[in-house]
């Protein structure tokens, strides 16, 4: 006997969403129409979704529809901009065994299964945010509508290591065919959880019409009559099923080289879209019971859970940030240097703070050179519709640039981009402390070099801090912030509220070597490139870490960052830390090529050129891929329980926050350090796991 | 230069649903609903072009929050016109949207606008009548204006006493009438109503028909009313129009730019004249306007074969038939029903008029003319004289 919405216990922290249901007469309908309105009573900042509560209410609901007589439609929709957002994620971690999950999936299956086999035309009305369980009741009506304004549409389900398991993994496939339906399934959740927006869904044939925002549901309505009345026929092109092996083919492929099949949940999800080509309703929707049952007892999922309430709470309220209330209005903004690196922050503190920056250079030259740069940008945003025609006037009005230093003068912050050297920025901040007000904040960029360091040197070393971007700092969402012991709790607390308007993810780090984010990918290609200096082929140790699903690969790292930069902070790593960064003689010589060491033909892949190849020497004691990977994990537990224990951040869940935001590594893997615990490496290092996941 | 005058027409109107206050739309915004009354005349006449449109005027009694913000400009941006076509907001109480379409006819004959939407709306959930007023303190110390002549009731009771044969019976016998046309009709009427969603505690749905009408109204139900405005007195909440949420929205265009756009011409307006009477009988004003109106047209009251009056007040319909020596129960005068069934949402009634007063002219090639006509707080009255199209009789 499988489980209805009634036979599920009630969950206390649920914020119930009730399903209210309308009955009218529509003109022309030739009787009622039902209109069920999914509301949990808050505004659109608390989105309505569904726990045990919600899924009784939408029954009962539907119990109301049956029993009344002469209904010709029904229709669901929500409250203003959210439709609903799926079940709810806090209820998870509350399953209790394999049990409560099968049956949590299997009411959701019960429930929505009465609106698709409704005798009574059955219709969406998606009038804005409609995610996983949310879209998946769309799914099950006959008939979808939506706002071309709705926003935050999809199953975003695999990047929280689940699948869609409300009968999305059955259903869309055999909507919209195969192809596109892993797109939507699995394909958006590993492109950094891309959503649709309204206007995708009627291209996508995920909806059959699109209606203006204005009066959205009274034109939804007037269309639901008509196809409840035969006037307008829906069609809907035949789904190709010939494809369904290539396609199901290749995005298992896509898989491997995107997150070399460590997501279990993509995995999984692919595995049910290929069901979907042959199997009954009943059939999909037992093996999505099951997948969801699995998956919500498994350790992906509690990491994932682990990793989205980081970057939800965590990355919101950053910890070790002064009170909000201590920051300093900042209403011009310096950036020493117009190189490419300064030019991007230009341009980041333009869009987002929208007050006039001011770049200097050493020469008019260089200064005009890095303003064009700018410029050109702004009108690249403008060309592609990033940018209004006016905003794009404004941020051409607000950056400018000059040799003379004394632009300064009445800036409330100063940032440095330029070269990383202790010297060269000592003698920066000398210079334009020379300038600026005593208050003015001064803002190092540095990705690891001592910030007190620079501080000695100062008159005012208390306004001094750390704010370290990463590349492209307009598209990488962390910005670690570093204070320095004489830093004061009102410069410390502008960088985070700067951070904040700058809509990053700020993390803050102790002034210890290269901060969190480069300190532990450092480790991680210092072990890397160490067992290829001790021997073992790079065919070998490039591949030892896919079961963990980083965004790269170890070489294809060391291609991005380049490996001039890599080997810097190598020697930089090696001086400070010592031995356990060791400078690398096979990174050197690759450093310091003047070849192409990358085959371009392969950009992006890391894979070295025949002469690059031929520059590696290998020792003799060879390591196998397991080997490579146990040593770099063992690396990078140590290296974090070294950073718990100098300070540098106060707990695993920075370490985790900065990976996923600054290194891209996956939710499924909780960032970092919940992995280390589950397979047992934290314990073999250093005696006892982190702990961060209960 | 060209100085000729130049024919102005009616090509459509559009209302929503009329609610009662504090029901159906007590949730719903004022300029939501206009915005929806826009967009749906927008939809229903393709053959416009949205930037052809040269001013959208607005009207609101109470021109605050949902309301305020230069409505007619603000309407026209969130119903979706192009941010090209200009609009304003307009004031003459019940008479907004009458004033409305005649400030934007005279643009319209003397060649500055070659189209305009003009419309009104009212929540009087939300904007009940003398919101936020500040009456001058001269009002009373001066005696200029009896302070009764600010609550639109007693204005009424005040026809009774100066009309004595206009009998509470008379004005009961009115309004079972008016319900019983509006229920008559009201299949005639509803192409013109656009749906309109309303939220509420219960959920979202779709209103596509007035709530007020009382089908059932009869002359027994009417007599044991109370009279909330005088004990003792003859106006009652049956001869009353309530309370009433709703919007209005037409489209009026020169002649010549209609035939060239292939919109079609409902009516063509012949002339229109406001009149001030006394604050304390504003109820009287439509017999001054009329009067003036038709001097001014060259017509009499003869002329005239089909009359859509607002009906604020049952004794102030009766008053004005009383003067031009009609019958209680003429055929000619709201036909289809008025506001005392359906409602008046005060600043948007004078569109709903010319609304109806259109769908009429079609049924009755034999009338050429008819007017619109309304009293208005403060002692005013409006009158609007249109041409029918479908006349097929000798000119």
């Amino acid at each position: 006997m499988y489980a209805t919405p009634l036979d599920l216990p009630d969950f206390d922290e649920e914020v119930v969403t009730e399903a209210h249901v309308r009955f009218f007469e529509p003109r022309g309908l030739g009787g009622k129409a039902a209109l069920i309105t999914l509301d949990n009573g808050y505004d659109h900042t608390k989105p309505s979704s569904f726990g045990p509560g919600g899924l009784k209410n939408l029954w009962r609901a539907l119990d109301e529809v049956d029993a009344a007589e002469d209904v010709k439609l029904v229709a669901v929709t929500g409250k203003p901009f959210i439709f609903l957002a799926g079940a709810d994620i806090k209820l998870m971690p509350s399953l209790e065994s394999r049990e409560q999950g099968l049956m949590l999936a299997q009411a959701g299956h019960a429930l929505y299964k009465r609106l698709k086999d409704s005798a009574v035309p059955t219709f969406a009305f998606i009038n804005g945010v409609a995610l996983g369980g949310g879209f998946e009741l769309a799914l099950h009506c006959h008939y979808r509508t939506v706002s071309t304004s709705a926003a935050g549409l999809g199953l975003p389900e695999v990047s929280i290591g689940l699948i869609p398991g409300w009968g999305g993994s059955q259903i869309l496939p055999n909507l919209i065919g195969v192809e596109k339906a892993a797109q939507v399934i699995v394909g958006n959740p590993l492109n950094q959880n891309k959503m649709l927006k309204g206007k995708d869904l009627v291209p996508l044939g995920i909806a059959d019409a699109e209606f203006e925002p204005a009066d959205f549901l009274e034109e939804s309505l007037d269309w639901a009559v008509r196809v409840a009345t035969g006037a307008i026929v829906v069609e809907r092109p035949e789904v190709d099923r010939e494809v369904w092996p290539q396609v199901i083919a290749g995005a298992r492929k896509l898989v491997d080289e995107k997150v070399h099949n460590a997501s279990a949940a993509a995995v999984r999800a692919l595995d049910l879209l290929e069901l979907a080509r042959h199997a009954s309703f009943e059939e999909g929707s037992l093996a999505e019971d099951e997948a969801l049952a699995d998956l919500e007892a498994g350790p992906q999922f509690q990491a994932s859970i682990y990793a989205f309430n980081l970057v939800r709470a965590l990355g919101k309220r950053p910890e070790g940030a002064p009170s909000p209330g201590l920051a300093k209005d900042v209403r011009k903004i310096g950036v020493v240097g117009a190189g490419l690196m300064a030019g991007q922050i230009a341009l980041m503190f333009a869009r987002r703070l929208e007050v006039p920056v001011v770049m200097t250079d050493l020469d008019a030259q260089r200064a005009e050179k890095g303003l064009a740069y700018v410029r050109a940008e702004i009108d690249k945003l403008e060309a592609k519709g990033r940018t209004s025609k006016l905003k794009a006037a404004k941020l051409r009005a607000l950056v400018s640039a000059s040799a003379d230093k004394s632009v300064y003068a009445d800036c409330d912050l100063v940032i440095e981009a330029v070269f990383e050297e202790l010297s060269v920025k000592q003698a920066v901040f000398a210079e334009v402390e020379s300038i600026v007000s005593e208050e003015a904040l001064l803002v190092t960029n540095t990705s690891g070099l001592s910030i007190t360091a620079m501080a000695s040197q100062l008159k005012h070393p208390e306004r001094l801090v750390g704010m370290h971007f990463f590349n492209p700092v307009a598209v990488m969402p962390l910005v670690e912030i570093i204070a320095t012991d004489s830093t004061d709790p009102a410069t410390l607390a502008t960088a985070y509220a700067v951070a904040k308007k700058l809509k990053k993810t700020a993390v803050g780090s102790a002034d210890r070597p290269a901060f969190i984010v480069n300190r532990l990918l450092g480790r991680m290609l210092a072990e890397v490139t160490g067992v290829v200096d001790a021997g073992t082929p790079i065919e070998v140790a490039d591949v030892a870490l896919d079961e963990l699903g980083l965004p790269m690969r170890p070489f294809a790292l060391l291609e991005l960052v380049g490996l001039q930069v890599c080997w810097h902070l190598c020697q930089h790593l090696n001086e400070d830390l010592g031995p356990r960064f060791p400078a690398s003689a096979n990174l050197k010589r690759l450093a310091e090529a003047d070849f192409p060491v990358f085959d371009a033909a392969a950009k992006g892949k890391g894979q070295l050129t025949a002469e690059a190849k031929a520059l590696i020497e290998l020792g003799n004691q060879p390591s196998s891929a397991e080997e490579v990977k146990q040593r770099v994990l063992r690396g990078l537990a140590e290296e974090v329980k070294l950073m718990l224990d100098e300070g540098v951040v106060p707990s695993p869940k920075q370490v985790d926050l900065a990976m996923i935001m600054g290194a891209g590594f996956p939710f499924w893997l909780g960032g970092l350090t919940p992995y280390l615990d589950r397979v047992g490496v934290s314990t073999e290092v250093s005696g006892a796991p982190f702990g961060s996941v209960a | 230069m060209n100085d000729t005058i130049r024919d102005v027409v009616f090509v459509d109107g559009v209302r929503t649903p009329f609610g009662k206050a504090g029901k159906l739309f007590e949730d719903t915004r004022a300029d939501d609903l206009i915005i929806r009354a826009i967009r749906t005349l927008l939809r229903r006449n393709p053959a416009l072009p949205p930037e052809r449109v040269d001013e959208v005027a607005l009207a609101a009694t109470t021109q605050i929050g949902d309301q305020g913000l230069t409505l007619g400009r603000t309407a026209a941006l969130l119903a979706g016109l192009p941010r090209s076509v200009p609009g304003y907001s307009i004031d003459r109480m019940c008479a907004g949207a009458m004033t409305a379409v005649t400030s934007v006819s005279s643009a319209i004959a003397s060649r500055q606008y070659d189209i305009a939407i003009a419309g009104g709306v009212e929540s009087m959930s939300n904007h009940p009548m003398g919101e936020g007023v500040d009456p001058n303190p001269r009002i009373v110390a001066e005696r200029l204006v009896d302070p009764d002549a600010l609550q639109m009731g007693y204005t009424a009771e005040n026809l009774h006493d100066l009309y004595p044969h206009l009998t509470r019976e008379r004005a009961d016998a009115y309004a079972v009438r008016t319900q019983q046309r509006y229920a008559e009709a009201v299949d005639k009427l509803t192409p013109d109503i656009t749906t309109m969603a309303a939220r509420s505690d219960e959920g979202w749905t779709i209103a596509g028909a007035d709530e007020l009408p009382r089908p059932g109204t009869s002359m027994e139900g009417l007599a044991n009313l109370r009279t909330p405005f005088r004990p003792h007195g003859r106006v009652t909440a049956g001869t009353s129009s309530p309370n009433t949420d709703g919007a209005t929205a037409c489209l009026l265009a020169d002649a010549e730019t209609a035939a060239e756009l292939g919109l079609p011409v409902a009516m063509k307006m012949v002339g229109f004249a406001f009149a001030g009477v006394d604050p304390e009988t504003m109820g009287v004003g439509p017999i001054p306007s009329t009067e003036k109106a038709l001097a001014r047209a060259g017509l009499s009251i003869d002329d005239i074969g089909l009359f859509e009056i607002n009906e604020a007040f049952a004794i102030q319909v009766l008053a004005f038939l009383d003067h031009f020596k009609i019958a209680d129960d003429d055929p000619r005068v709201n036909p289809w029903g008025g506001a005392i069934a359906m409602g008046h949402p005060l600043a948007s009634s004078g569109v709903r008029l010319m609304t109806q007063l259109a769908r009429e002219f079609v049924e009755h090639p034999e009338v050429r003319y008819g007017i619109t006509t309304m009293c208005v707080g403060l002692g005013q009255g409006g009158t609007v004289i249109w041409e029918n199209p479908n006349f097929k009789g000798a000119k």
